[in-house]
């Protein structure tokens, strides 16, 4: 199967403001330290690590809100490590990012409709009600959410309006930043069910960020475990679960607390 | 008689609908109880309630909060505070909004026991420091000289952590401790709160929305629908078989690593529905 992203050697190093002297430079704090991996077209990766791992910086760099400052992004054959914010802007379209707090990533002025209308309008795209209706429809929301404003939406459902946008451009790659740790398991439940749904019907590609890797499992074909910025085991899902091979990865399976009064939990 | 007793407690937002209805739950000294639901199902409220910090746009209509032997509602204002502030604590859910950030850690530790209690500095600090080991945390002196932005968010829930049981409450009311925390740290740290309330024999109401914190830390837990307790049962037996549909429905949304065949189930629209008349029409 042909790769949809092929990433070498990624190095992505931020300015540490907290250590700036007070002239000069501020020293560079390195965030991501050499990845090399490749997502394949129609599938999902999952991307896990504790907090402050690079998993999110990562993401940002696959669709290029941050700069890499070393190595290689390639999407869709096109170089887009060092691409000029006019070079990316058409090809934004082609990858799209759900973010993980729908009420901070919605305009609370603005209807749901014209938050879904917007990015189509932007990319030039024609007929734009009858995609927002069908972008609607894709994420199981009735037509007549189209008028109302987020506030008026549950958790789950701005982010469902969140996918909505997102599906609405037809991209080929979605990233999904933690969008599902702010939800309730019910909504949490509808919310993975739907992405599923949507990457087989339209065999789309995704890379879906976590730390709760019983989602992960539920969804991805592959993991990826992020470490201090390195990638510490990425394999396909089952065999990643069935016998872990780093000791980092052992020790995020054994801290989930199953819903099970019996794990034993040491 | 129970150290906690909540009888038949109503709240509502003032002029609006109601938030809590009719909740009873009691707490046991040296007993965790788990408070599980969705997210506005009012579980926080309880806590608040019983630390008398609801925000002023609620008022409770009803009911009673007993807290060793006395009804806190009845009790003044004054007499309330120092009741409550004497034998309560809480654990909040974000460990860096409920530190001050412009004030050395271990100030913030000892005020409470100074300002409150009477004790004097020197006291509070030694306090402050062997607490400081009983979380874990190594070089305690320097961590007490430093700002909260030193800390990372576990250091910073530990120093909560430490602050909650420093003037040896008898009661802890934990808001969701590790919700913003991640599973490796989110272990450690719960781990830590039971040894710790093990040690003190404390009662502690563990607010949740995870059924998997649940089931590693309370003995007996409260699920609670639109402010209705829906089913108070022993941990042991909730996971075996759960008494309400509500409750069974939950559980069934809870994703399982160890089972990725079984599919995540939505809680169903009919639950939905015959739980919110069982709530709303008695």
């Amino acid at each position: 199967m042909a790769d949809l992203y092929s990433v070498t050697d990624l190095h992505l190093s931020l300015a540490d403001m907290t250590r700036k002297p007070l002239f000069g430079m501020a020293p560079r704090l390195d965030i991501l330290k050499g990845l090399t991996f490749s997502i394949a077209k129609g599938t999902v990766l999952g991307i896990v690590g504790g907090s402050g791992s690079g998993k999110s910086t990562l993401g940002r760099a696959l669709v290029r809100l941050l700069e890499p400052s070393g190595g290689r992004v390639v999407f869709g054959g096109t170089d887009i490590t060092h691409l000029s914010d006019a070079d990316l802007r058409p090809l934004r379209r082609r990858f799209q990012m759900i973010f993980q707090d729908p009420m901070s990533s919605l305009n609370p002025r603005h209807r749901v409709g014209t938050i879904i209308a917007e990015p189509l309008r932007l990319h030039g795209f024609d007929t734009i009600p009858a995609r927002v209706g069908r972008a609607l429809d894709h994420v199981g929301l009735p037509k007549d959410f189209a008028h109302r404003y987020p506030h008026e939406l549950s958790g789950g459902q701005r982010q469902r309006v969140g996918i909505a946008r997102a599906i609405a451009l037809e991209p080929e790659f979605i990233l999904a930043d933690e969008i599902v740790s702010g939800l309730d398991v019910s909504s949490q439940a509808q919310v993975l069910n739907l992405l599923e749904t949507l990457v087989a019907e339209v065999g789309m590609t995704l890379a879906f960020i976590s730390h709760d890797l019983s989602v992960v499992r539920r969804l991805c074909q592959r993991v990826m475990v992020l470490q201090h910025g390195q990638i510490v085991e990425n394999r396909e899902t089952a065999a990643l679960f069935a016998d872990p091979q780093a000791q980092y990865t052992r020790d995020l399976l054994g801290a989930i607390p199953l819903p099970d009064p019996n794990q034993i939990w040491v | 008689m129970s150290f906690l007793e909540v009888r038949n407690l109503s709240a509502r937002v003032k002029g609006g609908g109601p938030l809590l209805r009719d909740v009873s739950l009691t707490v046991e000294v040296g007993e965790v109880r788990g408070l599980v639901g969705e997210s506005g199902a009012g579980k926080s409220m309880i806590g608040k309630a019983i630390l008398g910090i609801l925000p002023k746009a609620v008022e409770i209509t009803g009911g009673q909060i007993v807290l060793d032997g006395s009804d806190l509602l009845t009790l003044p204002p004054a007499a309330r505070r120092v009741k409550v502030g004497a034998s309560c604590a809480l654990i909040p859910q974000d460990p860096l909004t409920a530190l001050n950030p412009s004030r050395r850690i271990g100030v913030q530790i000892t005020d409470r026991l100074v300002d409150i209690l009477g004790w004097t500095r020197q006291r509070a600090e030694e306090r402050a420091l062997a607490l400081l080991g009983e979380v874990q945390i190594t070089d305690p002196t320097r961590v007490l000289r430093q700002y909260p932005h030193e800390l990372s968010g576990g250091m910073r829930q530990r120093i909560l952590i430490a602050s909650a049981f420093a003037a040896e409450p008898k009661l802890i009311v934990a808001d969701e401790p590790t919700t913003a925390l991640d599973v490796t740290v989110q272990k450690q740290i719960l781990k830590l709160i039971a040894a710790l309330q093990a040690r003190h024999g404390t009662a502690l109401l563990f607010v949740t929305h995870d059924l998997g914190v649940v089931s590693k830390v309370c003995q007996n837990l409260s699920v609670l629908y639109a402010g209705k307790v829906v089913e108070d049962s022993a941990v042991a037996d909730f996971f075996r078989a759960p008494k309400h549909p509500y409750s069974a429905a939950l559980l069934a949304a809870t994703p399982k690593y160890t089972d990725p065949s079984a599919g995540l189930q939505p809680v169903p629209d009919a639950v939905i529905a015959a739980v919110r008349a069982e709530v709303e029409h008695g």
